[in-house]
């Protein structure tokens, strides 16, 4: 699975899979969506109280689980941690407040683009540029510092979260929000969706899939590897909308989506120069979580804090375009981010390479 | 065998191909990298075999030595 067919194996499915969950209830294009999904659980535990977006999804769960199943059986779950965890933590909000900015994270940006949303293009070109803005500051000696080994307990925790939030969905406490309509009430049935979170996290455990990563690697590295499992989500979920009848080319009208191109350039911008800082999309921070990846596992935290100020404070943007409070919250992300990025230059980098270090071959 | 030798462990994804890029770039002989992730690990192997070097991996511990040569 390490090679370039199990990425675009993986794409494949995932693009597929994404498809099959909106046949099966899911809003339109909103097959699958990290930050989105993270925004809809953190609404059914109270967290925001945006009646229309109050979910608990099980894909997410299952895509930690099944990310936490594969890790373990192949010998990969390695818990380490402490690598500028609270920095991560507000890269981690940034992501979510320029996701909702545009209405998806990475994963349904290329989704949204597949089901003939062109909207999306202003996405991907923000996305393009916030990377491009990120892989400056990683040639110029950007690191959140290394980790550390940590105790196995703590890599359970993460795993162990998303079990108990899968017991709280299927029991369906008084004290968690269901939305009775809007994008929360529409969703696949809890079983099928939480399978295909189970498949995708495990196989993108293997393959490491990750949006981000694409990108940034075909720019520093000219290695398209990452960015093949990218390209075939988009071919596999083009091809599935149009078997299915879901695609619908244009601007207007779309689902879960508005047509302000600069603010949907800004907002994916802005998710992609904080996520390149962070070393991977939403869904690989999830991966990473669930692999014992304390770090990722905090980032994780910061984007559904992140969500749910996004919604508390009116800064989710929606079908009617953004918010005048989203708008300003993209602007102090820009300068938070720059803030992070430029107070974690190494700026005595070029010593950690040890010249001509004797070596017995 | 004089070699360029980077440490990267604990260091996350792209920062271990980064290190790995300013080494080989430093240097005209070969480069060992020591990492502690299969990410890493694979990550360093794919870009030393796309940079047009031959990379053996040793594991030593919880560790991963990469040697990458022409």
């Amino acid at each position: 699975m390490g090679g370039k067919k199990g990425i675009m194996i993986t794409g494949a499915i995932a693009g597929i899979l994404a498809v099959v969950l909106v046949k099966s209830g899911n809003a339109g294009n909103y097959g699958l969506c990290i930050a989105c999904f993270i925004r809809d659980t953190v609404g059914a535990l109270g967290l925001h109280r945006a009646a229309v977006v109050q979910y608990i999804r099980p894909e997410i769960l299952g895509i930690v689980l099944g990310a936490f199943l594969m890790a373990f059986g192949a010998k990969e779950f390695n818990v380490r941690g402490g690598s500028s965890p609270f920095a991560r933590f507000v890269l981690g909000f940034i992501v979510i407040v320029g996701a909702l900015m545009f209405l998806g994270c990475p994963l349904r940006m290329i989704l949204r683009l597949a089901g003939g949303d062109l909207n999306a293009i202003f996405g991907i070109l923000g996305f393009v540029s916030g990377i491009g803005i990120g892989i400056v500051f990683l040639n110029k000696g950007f690191s959140l510092k290394r980790t550390y080994s940590l105790s196995s307990f703590e890599g359970y925790l993460f795993p162990a979260i998303a079990l108990g939030l899968l017991v709280l969905l299927i029991v369906r406490p008084a004290f968690i929000f269901f939305s009775e309509s809007g994008p929360g009430a529409a969703h696949a049935p809890v079983v099928l969706s939480l399978a295909a979170g189970l498949a995708l996290g495990a196989l993108a455990q293997r393959t490491r899939l990750c949006m981000v990563g694409g990108l940034r690697d075909l720019i520093m590295f000219k290695d398209w590897h990452l960015l093949s499992g990218f390209i075939a989500i988009f071919a596999a979920a083009l091809a599935a909308n149009l078997i299915a009848g879901t695609f619908k080319l244009g601007f207007e009208g779309q689902p879960i989506a508005h047509t302000d191109g600069l603010w949907n350039f800004l907002g994916m911008a802005l998710a992609g120069w904080a996520s390149v800082l962070l070393g991977g999309c939403p869904l690989r921070q999830l991966i990473l979580a669930a692999e014992g990846n304390i770090d990722s596992a905090v980032t994780v935290m910061g984007m559904a804090a992140g969500a749910a100020f996004a919604h508390n404070f009116g800064l989710a943007a929606s079908a009617n375009g953004p918010t005048a409070n989203g708008q300003v919250a993209v602007i102090i992300g820009f300068i938070a981010v720059f803030a992070v990025g430029y107070f974690n230059i190494d700026r005595s980098s070029d010593i950690k390479v040890k010249g001509d270090a004797k070596l017995e071959s | 065998m004089n070699l360029n030798q980077v440490d990267a462990r604990g260091r996350s994804c792209p920062e271990p191909v980064l290190l790995t890029k300013k080494a080989v770039e430093n240097c005209t002989g070969g480069v060992q990298v020591i990492v502690d992730n299969t990410t890493a690990r694979d990550n360093v192997t794919r870009f030393g075999k796309n940079a047009g070097y031959q990379v053996s991996v040793e594991k030593s511990g919880s560790d991963f030595i990469l040697t990458l040569t022409r």
